[in-house]
């Protein structure tokens, strides 16, 4: 079987793109909060200098403030880490439940942005399969961006990784405005490219309001 | 008078320390960390500058500049842009903010900012009192005009 590996190609490269750049802005966002707090430390070092008092519990405060963002940067670096190392291998054992987590984190900015929330459902226990990590979070990824169209009132999607006999599926839920009309325009091209290179299928459930992708197990 | 400074950012933190570095400097500094925040704000009291972030969730930092200038079209703004939102700053100037800047910021380089935007608008104030002057000069029944 041939794929469109120049639609997956390019998909892929946009998706890396707009993880990237979300996570760049997040990084700006910590040497903000870090460059405020070493010139309040500047400010009060000038003060003192100058014979004014300065309360020691508020420093003490500030180089806390600086060390959190700090954590706050490390464990923005690791998502990247990770995200980058996804292409490393075209097909390894992975779990889904933590898949999900990951992507609904890389996601956050751009659900935030769109007042969404995203509740990965935690599971019992490891959903695991062997697939592309890289086509598989970008599938999940592209779901997620369409999602977020199409949920209902109380916008929250609820996504669950589970096993369902000898296949493993993610179902995308509580999207009360999934329509015939959104179902006409989703999957597209580059959601039926990735299903067919992952061997996945997707299919929407208009009553249910919910997208699930159905994948083999190992 | 101190000049009247709305800081608003999504980043809690980074609006609260920024604050009170401008407040050392002598600036009467509130803040918002949401776009539909500022506008309750701004519609309440008399900013001379909105200090204001381009990428928020809900309300965004073009469309809450918008309905600044709508409200309140002296009121100078400074947009801080990230990386990739240069082109939302210069969009933004477009629309009416006064200049943008990228984050981090260098304070003395946004406090120079500051003071000319709050300059501005002094002056705009001012060609604004004396056409009302000559306005009411040259017709005195202006003064019974609704303005």
């Amino acid at each position: 079987m041939s794929y469109r590996w120049d639609i997956i190609g390019q998909t892929g490269l946009q998706f890396f793109g707009k993880v990237s750049a979300s996570i760049s802005h997040e990084i700006k966002n910590v040497l903000a909060v870090i460059n405020e707090n070493a010139g309040l430390l500047e400010d009060y070092t000038n003060m003192l200098e100058k014979g004014m008092s300065i309360n020691t519990e508020r420093l003490k405060m500030l180089a806390v403030k600086v060390m959190d963002q700090i954590q706050r940067a490390d464990g923005i670096l690791k998502r990247l880490n990770r995200f980058a190392h996804s292409v490393d291998d075209f097909a390894m054992s992975v779990d889904l439940v933590e898949i999900v987590t990951f992507i609904s984190e890389l996601s956050y900015r751009s659900a935030s942005s769109r007042g969404v929330t995203l509740d990965p459902v935690s599971s019992d226990g490891p959903v695991t399969i062997t697939t592309n990590p890289f086509l598989l979070q970008n599938l999940i990824w592209l779901c997620l961006d369409f999602a977020m169209d199409t949920v209902g009132e109380e916008k929250t999607i609820s996504i669950i990784a589970e096993e369902m006999g000898m296949c493993a599926r993610i179902r995308f839920t509580q999207l009360k405005g999934l329509t015939d009309v959104s179902a006409d325009r989703f999957p597209g091209e580059r959601e039926k490219a990735l299903l067919s290179s992952i061997k996945a299928d997707l299919t929407l459930n208009l009553s249910a309001g919910e997208i699930i992708i159905t994948l083999a197990e190992t | 008078m101190k000049t009247r400074v709305l800081l608003v950012d999504d980043e809690k933190e980074f609006v609260e320390l920024l604050s009170e570095r401008l407040t050392i400097r002598d600036y009467d500094v509130a803040i918002s960390t949401s776009g539909e925040d500022a506008l309750k704000k701004v519609e309440g009291y008399n900013y001379d500058v909105v200090i204001l972030d381009v990428l928020m969730p809900g309300l965004s930092g073009i469309e809450t500049l918008r309905e600044i200038k709508k409200m309140k079209p002296l009121t100078e703004v400074i947009m801080l842009t990230g990386n990739a939102t240069v082109e939302t700053g210069i969009e933004g100037m477009k629309i009416g903010a006064f200049d943008y800047l990228m984050k981090p910021c260098d304070t003395e380089e946004l406090v120079a900012k500051i003071d000319k935007a709050q300059q501005r608008k002094y002056e705009h104030e001012e060609r604004i009192r004396d056409a009302k002057a000559k306005r009411i000069a040259t017709s005195p029944w202006s003064v019974l005009r609704e303005d």
